[in-house]
């Protein structure tokens, strides 16, 4: 909401520094998102009339002109603008003058003719294109009236002024006018307010004698008010006027239009104006359209209607989409002579559908929609007409035709003074906070405890008890409330599943793996991609109505294409060795109830490419982390059918019969479909399943007091045979003598046939309650070397 | 048998002092005390004296073999000493050259954000509560007093599974069902995932991060609330920072404040982070709406509470001067790993 310091202050005297002005502003709740100072930076702007006007001898596209600037001579500029004429007060930069955007004019030939300055349009002294007025848009500024020949621009036409930007929460659509800021300023620097003049002088006739007016659908339709204007004339506003709309953001029109502007940012109610030419048996009917009906609203746009939509009607047709946009089929014309005022209150909720549904979202529209005070029809309604008296614009005819059925009454609430300062942790008297309620122009009762308060119409956001706590609030300044803690006693704690989340992302970072993040939504490709498509767990995605596109338009199933894609853009911005991890939730579909909520599951994933990494150092990352989760006993099922994996080298992690996740080489084409051009390495936990089977407690083992016999042993045996059958067999077979067993070499090569593989362990034997005898082991031993044998034809062979 | 002896120590004088080497001093000591040794020999055919002459001959003879013991070690002693220092020599290593790489792994800066966050409202008793990233739309907008025509509900703002099931666009949800599934004193945060319909640029991410945070309890005041986050900035930005409330809107509390604190890059002289201003927005907050606490079926006139929310990005971005939000998903190596 852009608000010129000097419009506000028609309202009420801002006397203060502008910046003290506006800390006190926000302080008090209209927070500001900047402070424009306009006209600062123009410097030997002077007023000048054009004399003379010749044809440029070189360009056909240019002219070269005469200026009287109130000296001696006349200065000569070349101009590429075709809406001068002779006599005309203008803008000169003169040479060595500066323009907003530190722009310099200096004096020069164009074309060989001598440029001593340059006539300025409205954009060039610092006004956004979408304000300048339509007459001088792509033009230069032709000034409204004669000034002081040779006078600095920016003092005869006001240039200089600050707009304040102010953001406006949706609970205070009041704040969208100017009125309403002042009513927020007088109450914050505690200023007098003034409502503008909103009588005329002189009025005629009768304006029921113009129009009729009917509200058929009440419920959508709170108030419709008709003023009537005769001989009106259409011209350009005063130069104050279209200053201040400029200034507050809009394109200065014609007087009539540039008025309801006004109104509309001075009060915050939209007006339309019809020409009365065109409203067929002078009758106006709130009603609402036929389905299907075609409209065509005055951009010239064919809408099509549906029954829904209020629609303002004349005695055959309809002339207006209420609270939208005008009918081009009454709108004011450069030859209009009588219109109709309308300042109507309509219901919000029926517009924004109605400006939903058509796509068409105008200043009344949005306005509309954020709820207006019906009282406001009235007084908007008088000060239009005040206006277009103050400007000679028209005659206005006497009365107003007012249709509000229902009316808006003020509404009282109930608030205690204890409450107030239980809730901010203060101790107002009752008559402090009737003081404040007062600033804030609403009627106030005091009976102890109880203050009935009773707020203008205008604040439709004050219903609660709470409400009116916020605005002693900020009345009083949130910065004067004292700072305290709580005094409740809690002890902080996390849940198991975010300590053991916790806890695996500090082990995976101590083991030399990066934290990513990614986005929780991906596309379905994914999953082709990772060549699992054909599963159809991982491809019953839980997916978005309305995604920003494709490739975002399912909740993830699995971590591994997002791991991928991390990989193959870190391989081609040549990050030669990456080693990643993520832990994350992946999104399932509920079986049978598509209302109730997704499964939402953690999933950890790791992947590593790069010098020095395998599979069996992600395998050996992946066991130090379960024995830091307390989790023993994982076995690794070899598995050569899940498509994303190299059919030789990956495994399912399995935990008795749960699967923890599964442990491969990427399938070196779907590596390549990554544009990773060396072997990498992925693992994804079913994280929750993790979390389960997880153990955080430790308990102490004595150390052994007893000395321990080893044996190493190097077998040979088929190269099918997996060593984890070997272990097996070697602790099935062994007594409880045996402590522990140790792979410590695998030999293929010389002085091992073809076929075969010579595994070496380390056993260690150890009794708990005694020095073992040598004896002792070596049956144990026999037993185990018999059992590996027997079983895996694993042979014992001399090293 | 007098003079053997002078001439064995002074044999053994000489030889000692050509030896260059353990080995050849080795070598001495047992030509002279080995079992076969000259001085060994000498004491072993004492036995052929009388008493008298044994007993003067063989003090002679002990003290020799003192002094010759004496010699050898001396001589072990200075050759073990050269061998040592010429060992040392031979190893000498350039000190300056670089260690053997070990690389502990980094936290994503958003998890190390978010822990900053939660350990600084853990140490004033806050417990950390999650909730899922997928929620109803009762949950996200209706039990926190989002109005039913709210510009946040649109389509165009929020991404929907269904009518009744979207992206939860806060973290408030999980403030909800603690609400419902707990008594007071309710003293949580709640750091995750949210989500919202914006196109990815450098200030925009379509996924990003939020702590939110909820204090339930009798007494509960607005100066409370003051007080716990103006502790909160200082302990993460630093303890010189200064906080002010300024007076905003949210629909799920009443009052509502947002949190500016006085820039912590240049104290609040006006610099590049802070835009010049010297505050820097940080956070939404306020006392909880009762139509909220009703939601949780809480007595509102016994019990009173605060509520807060900030976007972990923002905090990030600030903290370590990132200046595009997309770098935080992109997970370019080079980019994690500063955050060491």
């Amino acid at each position: 909401m852009l608000v010129p310091i000097e419009w506000l202050n028609e309202y009420t005297q801002i006397n203060t520094d502008i910046d003290i002005f506006c800390e006190k502003m926000i302080m008090s709740g209209s927070n500001i998102e900047s402070v424009k100072r306009l006209g600062e930076d123009i410097e030997n702007v002077v007023v000048g009339q054009i004399v003379d006007i010749e044809k440029h001898p070189n360009a056909d596209k240019l002219l070269v002109t005469q200026i009287d600037i109130g000296e001696d001579a006349l200065i000569q500029v070349v101009t590429g603008a075709d809406n001068i004429f002779e006599g005309a007060y203008v803008p000169v930069v003169l040479h060595g003058g500066k323009l907003p955007g530190n722009k310099v004019i200096k004096k020069g030939r164009l074309r060989g003719v001598e440029s001593n300055g340059m006539l300025c349009s409205v954009e060039e002294l610092g006004f956004e294109d979408k304000v300048a007025p339509v007459a001088l848009k792509n033009g230069i500024w032709i000034l409204d009236k004669e000034y002081p020949l040779g006078m600095d621009i920016v003092e005869a036409i006001g240039l200089k002024s600050t707009v304040v930007d102010f953001e406006i929460t949706p609970n205070r659509p009041d704040c969208l006018s100017m009125i309403g800021m002042a009513r927020e300023a007088a109450a914050t620097m505690e200023s007098k307010l003034e409502y503008p003049d909103t009588t005329c002088l002189k009025e005629e006739g009768n304006a029921k004698d113009y129009i009729d007016i009917e509200i058929l659908k009440p419920e959508l339709c709170n108030r419709y008010v008709g003023r009537i204007v005769t001989n009106v004339k259409i011209e350009q506003s005063p130069w104050w006027l279209q200053k201040r709309l400029m200034y507050a953001g809009m394109r200065p029109i014609n007087n009539i239009v540039d008025i309801t502007n006004y109104v509309m940012l001075e009060y915050g109610q939209p007006i339309h104006a019809f020409d009365i030419r065109d409203i067929e048996d002078n009758k106006i009917i709130v009603d609402t359209a036929e389905d299907g009906e075609v409209f065509t609203t005055l951009d010239g746009t064919d809408r099509k209607l549906n029954s829904n939509m209020l629609l303002i009607k004349d005695g055959k047709r309809g002339v207006a989409i209420a609270g939208v946009m005008g009918g081009l089929n009454s709108e004011i014309k450069d030859d209009t002579t009588t219109i109709l005022v309308e300042s109507a209150n309509f219901n919000g909720d029926s517009i924004r559908s109605t400006s939903k549904n058509l796509g068409l979202r105008t200043e009344a529209s949005s306005r509309f929609e954020k709820g207006i005070d019906p009282n406001l029809c009235l007084y908007a309604a008088d000060r239009v007409c005040r206006l277009i008296e103050l400007l000679g614009a028209g005659t206005v005819i006497k009365g107003a035709v007012d249709v509000y059925p229902v009316k808006q009454e003020a509404h009282s609430t109930t608030v205690r003074v204890d409450r107030i300062n239980a809730v901010l942790g203060i101790n107002l008297t009752g008559e402090e906070i009737k003081k404040y309620f007062e600033r804030l122009e609403m009627n106030v009762s005091l009976e102890g405890n109880i203050i009935k308060v009773t707020p203008p119409t205008i604040r439709q956001d004050l219903r609660e008890e709470v409400d009116f706590i916020e605005e002693i609030a900020r009345m009083y300044g949130y910065d004067n409330l004292p700072v305290t803690i709580p005094k409740g006693n809690t002890e902080a704690g996390k849940s198991r599943e975010r300590t053991l989340k916790d806890l695996a992302r500090d082990i995976m970072i101590a083991m030399g793996a990066n934290e990513i993040q990614t986005y929780s939504f991906v596309s379905p490709k994914g999953v082709d991609n990772v060549g699992i498509s054909n599963d159809s767990q991982e491809i019953d995605f839980v997916r978005i109505l309305n995604p920003l596109g494709e490739e975002y338009s399912v909740m993830r199933t699995i971590l591994l294409p997002n791991m991928l894609e991390v990989l193959g853009r870190n391989y081609s911005r040549n990050n030669n060795k990456v080693k990643a991890f993520e832990i994350g939730n992946t999104f399932h579909n509920n079986k049978g109830d598509k209302e109730s909520l997704p499964d939402e599951r953690e999933s950890l994933v790791i992947g590593c490419y790069g010098e020095g990494e395998n599979f069996f150092t992600l395998k050996g990352m992946l066991e130090e982390l379960f024995v830091n989760l307390g989790i023993y006993n994982t076995e690794y099922k070899p598995e050569s059918n899940y498509g994303a994996y190299h059919p030789g080298r990956c495994a399912r992690i399995m935990l008795k019969d749960t699967e923890l996740g599964i442990i491969g080489e990427i399938h070196p084409d779907i590596a390549d479909k990554y544009g990773i051009e060396t072997r990498c390495y992925c693992c994804e936990l079913a994280f929750d399943k993790v979390m389960n089977h997880a153990v955080t407690e430790r308990f102490y083992k004595p150390l052994p007091k007893y000395p321990a016999i080893t044996r190493d042993i190097a077998l040979l045996v088929d190269e099918e045979v997996y060593v984890s059958e070997m272990e097996k067999t070697i602790w099935e077979s062994a007594s409880n003598l045996l402590e522990s067993v140790e792979l410590f070499d695998i030999y293929r090569g010389k002085q091992v046939p073809q076929g075969k593989k010579s595994v070496a362990y380390t056993l260690t034997y150890r009794a708990s309650d005694r020095t073992l005898i040598e004896e002792e082991v070596v049956k144990v031993h026999q037993k185990v070397l018999d059992a590996l044998k027997e079983k895996l034809g694993a042979v014992l062979r001399d090293v | 048998m007098q003079d053997q002896l002078k001439n064995i120590l002074q044999e053994a004088k000489e030889q000692l002092l050509k030896a260059s080497s353990i080995a050849e001093t080795e070598e001495i000591r047992v030509k002279l005390l080995g079992k076969k040794g000259s001085l060994t020999e000498i004491l072993r055919s004492m036995g052929s004296l009388k008493p008298e002459e044994r007993k003067e001959f063989g003090k002679a003879a002990n003290s020799v073999r003192a002094e010759i013991e004496g010699m050898l070690e001396n001589k072990f002693k200075s050759l073990k000493e050269l061998q040592k220092k010429e060992r040392f020599a031979a190893e000498k290593i350039d000190v300056t050259e670089p260690g053997a790489k070990i690389s502990l792994g980094v936290k994503h800066p958003i998890s190390i954000t978010i822990d900053e966050i939660s350990r600084v409202f853990m140490s004033m008793g806050f417990s950390i509560a999650e909730g899922p990233e997928v929620e109803t739309v009762f949950n996200n907008f209706d039990a926190l007093n989002v109005g039913p025509n709210h510009p946040s509900r649109d389509f165009t703002d929020t991404f929907y599974i269904s009518e009744s099931i979207l992206l939860r666009t806060q973290t408030s949800p999980v403030q909800v069902r603690t609400l419902v599934a707990q008594e007071p004193p309710i003293k949580i945060i709640s750091p995750g995932r949210c989500f919202r319909s914006d196109t990815a640029d450098a200030t925009h991410s379509p996924m990003f991060h939020q702590v939110e945070g909820l204090n339930v309890d009798e007494g509960i005041t607005m100066a409370d609330l003051k007080g716990t986050l103006d502790s909160f900035a200082k302990q993460l930005f630093g303890s010189k920072v200064k906080t002010k409330f300024r007076p905003h809107f949210f629909p799920f509390t009443e009052p509502s404040a947002e949190m500016d604190v006085s820039c912590f890059k240049c104290g609040g002289t006006g610099c590049k982070v802070c835009k010049g201003g010297g505050w820097i927005e940080i956070l939404g907050c306020g006392m909880v709406h009762p139509n909220v606490l009703k939601v949780g079926n809480i007595d509102t006139e016994k019990y009173t509470g605060f509520a807060f929310g900030m976007g972990v990005e923002r905090i990030a971005m600030l903290k370590y001067e990132v200046d595009d939000i997309r770098l935080f998903y992109e997970n370019d190596m080079r980019f994690i790993e500063q955050f060491k």
